[in-house]
This record gives structure tokens, sequence and C-alpha cells, in this order.
């Protein structure tokens, strides 16, 4: 994959967010303020914005729309792309101050206010000219017309030119619901066709990449993907081939688009064009549930959205969030959620191999644990599981002068989103004290504490410890195994107590992301059986143990972690919002 | 068939794309240039002036399938060019068309040049040849032929069969 341009890291971090224990954005400096109508109605907008990149450049009409809360309807246009200007479909009518030729003074009416000239066509002043507003930069007193009847009829012709080619398939495209070029023909659109003539085919369901098919006939060039695959994930595979009304979007022949990130083409893509292979043709997405949530594939955790129906996750989303993956997220983390509905799921409470039940087990570990000799028992708890889990284990720990530790679980980062560290919450494991700042350096210690038959008692939350550093032979002579986790394996295999775990999207709670970024996540679906979140029975067990003082909910709980924890110091669950906040790692 | 560029061939393209200020302005100069020595400007020769140039291929590739003068397929030996611009249109160009084709057992309905399985012939329609006074125009090869009647397009297949395949 080629390097992409120097100097066009795509994720911009707002300032403000980034070392603050607060959403409170500080003080702005002065900024130059332009005044424009948009609509008649007067507003003051900076003079210039941060554009894809968050460089600063003269405000565009567009810009000035959405300050007035105007929308202006565009497809190529993006926040996080660079400006294309190809669409036209955010063409708008505008005027501006006329000027004396000769003194360079503004023309004023009768009643002192400055006389305005409608942008006209050079050779035919009778007939209005629009502009783009994603392109066109405001200047003082300019008016945008972005509802008169010239600007409608501009969207109207526009819209009717993009559907000329269009198979009008709604009811068998995966985007309808969510397609841009549905809602602009019911917001700006003619009810009827006037096209009479045939049709130009183009290729369909064309297997782009191992991720992506594409319909070329629905496309309407935009070249939002060939912008993001080019300019974000700096792999320059796709392009605008043929020429005129057979202009089609293509990789290079014998290439595949197969980056880590394609799949946010299909974002991106306003129309039905860019389908994903593994959403297409599975749910209307009118029927999803939508959750957020946030990315357990590693450190980086990209705000997601989870699309679900009646318990069945079908997709995860990116939510834009700048203070951490911007509007994009990879297509590993984007496809890990298949193994949520994995038919070998634990859904049993197990003693001794027994079912039962949450009752009698959280009954039977508290007087286990209740009556251990301090430095026989042993965590390993999973930084895969919540912030507010790991603080229990570690208040439950602290009180039986317990060892923790949590798996270290390394991989290739990449320069755009992958962290090297592949778990979700370490951070959130160091700052509760479970683990030390390298993961994994407790084991051994643990490994030889059991060996060496002082440690009687180990507690794992979901992780394979046979493949952690304590071997089946070791974990054979823990007196009391204790295992919770989600999927069956060898350690799970070999517990004396077997709690069934939840995934993230059946449970609330937060991680902690390798920056500091700590995020929250809704519950999207039940859990599976008997499965129950983790932190209602670890807070069962610590409350039992007197560890801490039980809180009814999650809400409650968090915040009693927080002020238990010196960086979340301030930190309450209601001010995290989707977006959470930056405490300091 | 394997490509190779001859080693004359490419110390006059390296030396070309040392004329442009950004390299990539040269890809123009180098496919005519590869479509000169290989007759058309197959794959690999998109490849090779991508790798040459610091592109992706897929830019390269762009530019191939825009310019419908660049011939991502061998021609065949006689190239029938048929002008569709207003004269030529008026003066019955596309019966003109019609008639190679089927005389060649070509697709008439299909859009582009058509070569026969043989390579003897390739027809396609073009814009304008610049003989409106003449119309309707064919160029073959490089000789126009003009008032294209349908007995010149019969002459024209006699002449151009048994040749062999394709240039």
């Amino acid at each position: 994959m080629p390097e992409p341009v120097a100097s066009s890291h795509p994720i911009t971090i707002d300032p403000t967010m980034s070392n603050a224990v607060t959403n409170a954005p500080a003080a702005p400096p002065p900024v130059e303020k332009v005044r424009v109508k948009v609509d008649g109605r007067e507003i003051e907008v900076p003079k210039t914005m941060p554009d894809w990149q968050g460089k600063m450049q003269p405000t565009t009409m567009l810009q000035a729309c959405k300050i007035a809360g105007v929308e202006v309807p565009h497809y190529c246009y993006h926040h996080k792309l660079p400006v294309a200007g190809n669409c036209r479909m955010c063409l708008v009518e505008f005027s501006t101050p006329m000027m004396d030729p000769a003194t360079r003074k503004p023309v004023l009416n009768e009643d002192g206010s400055p006389k305005m000239a409608r942008s006209v066509l050079p050779y035919e002043p009778q007939t209005p000219r629009g502009a783009i507003a994603c392109a066109t930069p405001i200047s003082p007193g300019m008016e945008i017309h972005a509802a008169s009847p010239a600007t409608k009829q501009m969207r109207e012709a526009v819209l009717e030119s993009l559907l000329i080619n269009h198979p009008l398939d709604c009811p068998i495209c995966d985007q309808a619901g969510e397609c841009k070029l549905q809602e602009y023909s019911v917001q700006h659109g003619q009810a009827a066709s006037r096209f009479v003539e045939p049709k130009v085919h183009k290729p369909k369901a064309v297997d782009l990449g191992p991720r992506i098919m594409l319909d070329d006939e629905r496309c309407i060039l935009c070249t939002r993907c060939v912008r993001f695959t080019r300019d974000v994930a700096g792999d320059d595979a796709l392009g605008i081939v043929n020429r005129g009304s057979y202009n089609t979007i293509a990789s290079a022949p014998g290439r595949s688009f197969d980056n880590n990130y394609t799949l946010n083409t299909v974002d991106l893509c306003p129309v039905g064009a860019l389908t994903s292979k593994d959403f297409r043709f599975k749910m209307r997405v009118w029927f999803l549930k939508e959750t957020p949530s946030v990315c357990t594939s590693c450190a980086t955790g990209c705000s997601v959205t989870v699309g679900s129906r009646e318990g069945i996750v079908h997709r995860y989303e990116p939510r834009e969030n700048d203070a951490v993956n911007g509007p994009w997220m990879c297509d590993s983390g984007r496809l890990n959620y298949r193994w949520i509905h994995r038919p070998d799921r634990l859904g049993k409470v197990l003693l001794r191999g027994a079912e039962s039940d949450w009752t009698s087990a959280i009954a039977e570990l508290a007087a286990l644990l209740g009556s251990a000799p301090k430095g026989s028992v042993a965590f390993v708890a999973s930084s895969r599981q919540t912030t507010e889990e790991l603080w229990l284990v570690s208040r439950i720990a602290r009180k039986l002068g317990a060892l923790t530790d949590t798996v270290a679980r390394e991989g290739e980062p990449d320069r755009l989103l992958v962290s090297a560290d592949k778990n979700p919450n370490s951070q959130g494991a160091r700052l509760t004290g479970v683990s030390f700042t390298e993961a994994g350096v407790t084991i051994p210690e643990i490994a030889r504490g059991i060996d060496e038959g002082r440690i009687r008692t180990l507690v794992v939350l979901g992780e394979d410890v046979t493949k952690a550093g304590i071997s089946s032979e070791t974990l054979a002579r823990v007196g009391n195994l204790v295992v919770s986790d989600i999927l069956p394996n060898a350690t799970t295999a070999a517990a004396h107590v077997l709690l069934p775990g939840c995934a993230h999207v059946e449970k609330r709670g937060t991680f902690i992301n390798g920056k500091g970024r700590i995020q929250r996540f809704g519950k999207a679906i039940e859990p599976r059986g008997d499965a129950r979140a983790e932190w209602e029975w670890l807070q069962e067990l610590a409350v039992a143990l007197g560890a801490v003082e039980p809180s009814r909910s999650i809400e409650g709980l968090f915040n009693r972690m927080a002020s238990d924890v010196p960086a979340l110091a301030g930190v309450e669950w209601a001010r995290l919002g989707d977006l959470g906040v930056t405490v300091p790692v | 068939m394997s490509f190779k560029v001859p080693a004359a061939l490419e110390a006059q393209l390296d030396e070309l794309a040392t004329h442009y200020p950004q390299r990539r302005s040269a890809s123009l100069m180098f496919l005519h240039a590869l479509q000169e020595h290989f007759g058309h400007v197959s794959n690999e020769a998109v490849e090779w002036t991508a790798a040459k140039l610091g592109l992706q291929p897929i830019n390269v590739h762009e530019l191939v399938t825009f310019y419908p003068m660049f011939r991502q397929q061998p021609l065949g030996r006689t190239h029938v060019k048929v002008c569709r611009t207003l004269s030529c249109a008026l003066a019955g160009s596309a019966a003109i068309r019609r008639h190679f084709v089927e005389k060649l057992g070509l697709d008439a309905g299909r859009h582009g040049p058509q070569t026969t399985p043989d390579g003897g012939f390739t027809v396609e329609f073009v814009e304008c040849l610049a003989s409106c006074g003449t119309a309707p125009v064919v160029m073959v090869n490089d000789d126009l032929v003009e008032r294209c009647t349908t007995a010149d397009c019969d002459r024209i297949v006699a002449a151009g069969s048994g040749k062999g395949g394709s240039r």
C-alpha cells in the first residue's frame, strides 16, 4: 500500500478535548467574522473554517448555511474528504452587494440598504446562475438563496439528470432507507420521470474486493470512494474509467480493492452502488435498532453504532468521534461481531459440572473467598472486561490480598486507526490497578504460587490462561478454579465454577482507549441463556465480601468507581455523553 | 505474448519523462509510444507505465479507457473508421457501418470498436473526419474514402480479405 500524502492525517483531534477531563471547550480564540444572509436571515459566521484536514480555509456557502441551520443537499461533498464539486446537487442561487465600478463603493437603495445583484448568466442576464455551495467561499454581505424558486429548479434539474440512467431498483437495494437519492428525490425531486429513452446499462454485481460489491448502474459518480481510498486510506485503488454516460467506478484490471478500510466506502457511498458483502441482502436498515457502542478489536476503541434486530447484531458502523476515530473504522474491527452469535456460547451456570443458578453460585463464591486465607486467591481478568468490572475485581482482590493481572494481546498496528494493543481496555485495567503498565508481568508469579501450593483459588474472567502463561498442568493444581467467559476454551473446560459471561453489546459499561479516552457503550441485545453482565455478579460478590457499597445501576457503580480511581476524579457517567471524555493515562 | 519494452524505447521514454515538471504528465506520451510500438496498450503496458511514472495502475487505466484512440486490444489488419458526425450521419453513415458490420459478421447492436475473429478487420464509428463536403466518409487505415457507397464497402472488404491476422 502506498504511503498516504504526507501531512494528510485525516483524524483531526479537537485540541480542546485531548487533555482535559471535560467536554467543555476552552475559551475560543477571537475569530474574524463575516455577516451573510441565508434565506433572508442575517447571521455571523467565521471568515475561515476547518477543511477536511482541519486546516483553516475560507468559509464556504455550504458551511454558512449549516451554521444558519439550513441544509443544502449534497452528494459528493463530505466534511472529511477533499472537495470535488462534481455532483452539482448543492447549487444555490446567491446575491452579492452591487459595486459601483468607478468608485468601488457599494450601491445603495433609497432606504440606505445595499443594492444586491443576483447571480445571473453573463450572456443571459434574465437566467439565474447557481454556484456550488460546497466549493464557493462566502463574501461579506452575500445573500444565499437556499430556498428560492431558482435554487429549487436547479436541484430538480440536477436530480433529474442524476436519475437518467439510475435503475430505480430501490425495492431490492440495500441502501433503501438510508439513501440520499431517495431522500432528495422526495424532498427536492419530481414525482414522475420524463425520461423515455433506453437507459445506459453498466456493470452490475462487480466484485471490487473481498468485502465490497459494486453496482455501477446505481452509481452517481460522486467519487467519494475514490477520494477516501486515495486521500485517507492511502491506497490509490479506485478511479473512473470510460467516458461520458459510460463512466464507471472501477479498480485497475486484476487489482483487488482490499485494504483494511474498504468498508468505509460503503458508508460514504450516498447511493446503493457500493455495498458490503457482509451486510448485503441481510436486513432492511429501517428495522435495525441503533445502539451507540465502542469497537473492541483494539485499543483505539472506535466509536461505533451497533445495528441489531430482535437480539441479532447485523452490523457495526463507525460513529463519528473526532477524539477517537473521526468518521472511519477498519474492516477487521467492523466485521468482528459474528462470534457473538456462535452456537457454542456458554449459557449455563455450572458448579463442578452440575447445572446450577446464580444465587447458589454467588453464595458459594462468597463463602469460598470470604474464608480463603490471605494471599491464597489470584485473579486473571481480561482487558476486554469493562472498566467497572475491572474495578470490582481490583476491590475484591484488595480485600483478599490477591494478586491480579491481565493478559497482553499484541498485533500489527497501522498508521491510521489500528493499534498494536488488541485489548480494548488495557488502560482501564491499569488505572483500576488490575495490571501494571506492562500487562501480564504478574502471571508467572501467579503460576509459581499455584505450583508451590500457596495459591489455592484462581478466578479467571474472559481469558484462556492456558495460552497466557499458566499451563494446563499448573491449572490442574488449582483447588478452586472460578471461570467467567463467553465462549468455551481449555480454561472453561477445567473450571470448578463456570459463569456464563456477556459480550459488550449485551451489557452497559465503559472502556478506556489507549490514549485515555473513556467511552461508554449501550446494551444492544439481551444476553444468551443464563448469561449475566459480569459487573452484576461481581458487584454482588464484592458487596457480600464487604469490598464495596452496593450501587443499583451501572451509573451509580461508575460514579462510585470514579470517586475511587484517582485518574477518573471528577468524571461522571452522565458527563461521558456519546463521545466520552479524555482522562490522564 | 510476454511484454518487453525494448531498451532503446525505454531509454527514449526515460529521457522524455525528464521534460515534465511532474512525471505523471508524461503518461499520455508514454502510452502513445507504447501503442506505436506494440499496436495497442495492453494491461501490462499500463502497469509498466504506472511503475515508471510512480503512479498506481488505476491512474493510467483511467486515461487509456477515456481516450478512444488508445486501443486496449490489437486492431484488425484493415481498420475501418466510419464517420458519424452530423453531415455523414445525414448522408447515411449508419447504413454504411451496418453494411460493414453485417458483411463481416459482427454485432450491429454493440457499442465501440469490433474486430473480426480472424483479426482481419476492425470496424468502428468515429467523430468528424473533417470531410463534411464529401459525406459520408470512411477511413480505411490511412486512406480516406469519400462519398462512400455500399459498393465501396464491398470493395474494401474484398481488398482486405485474405491478408491474414492482425497488425
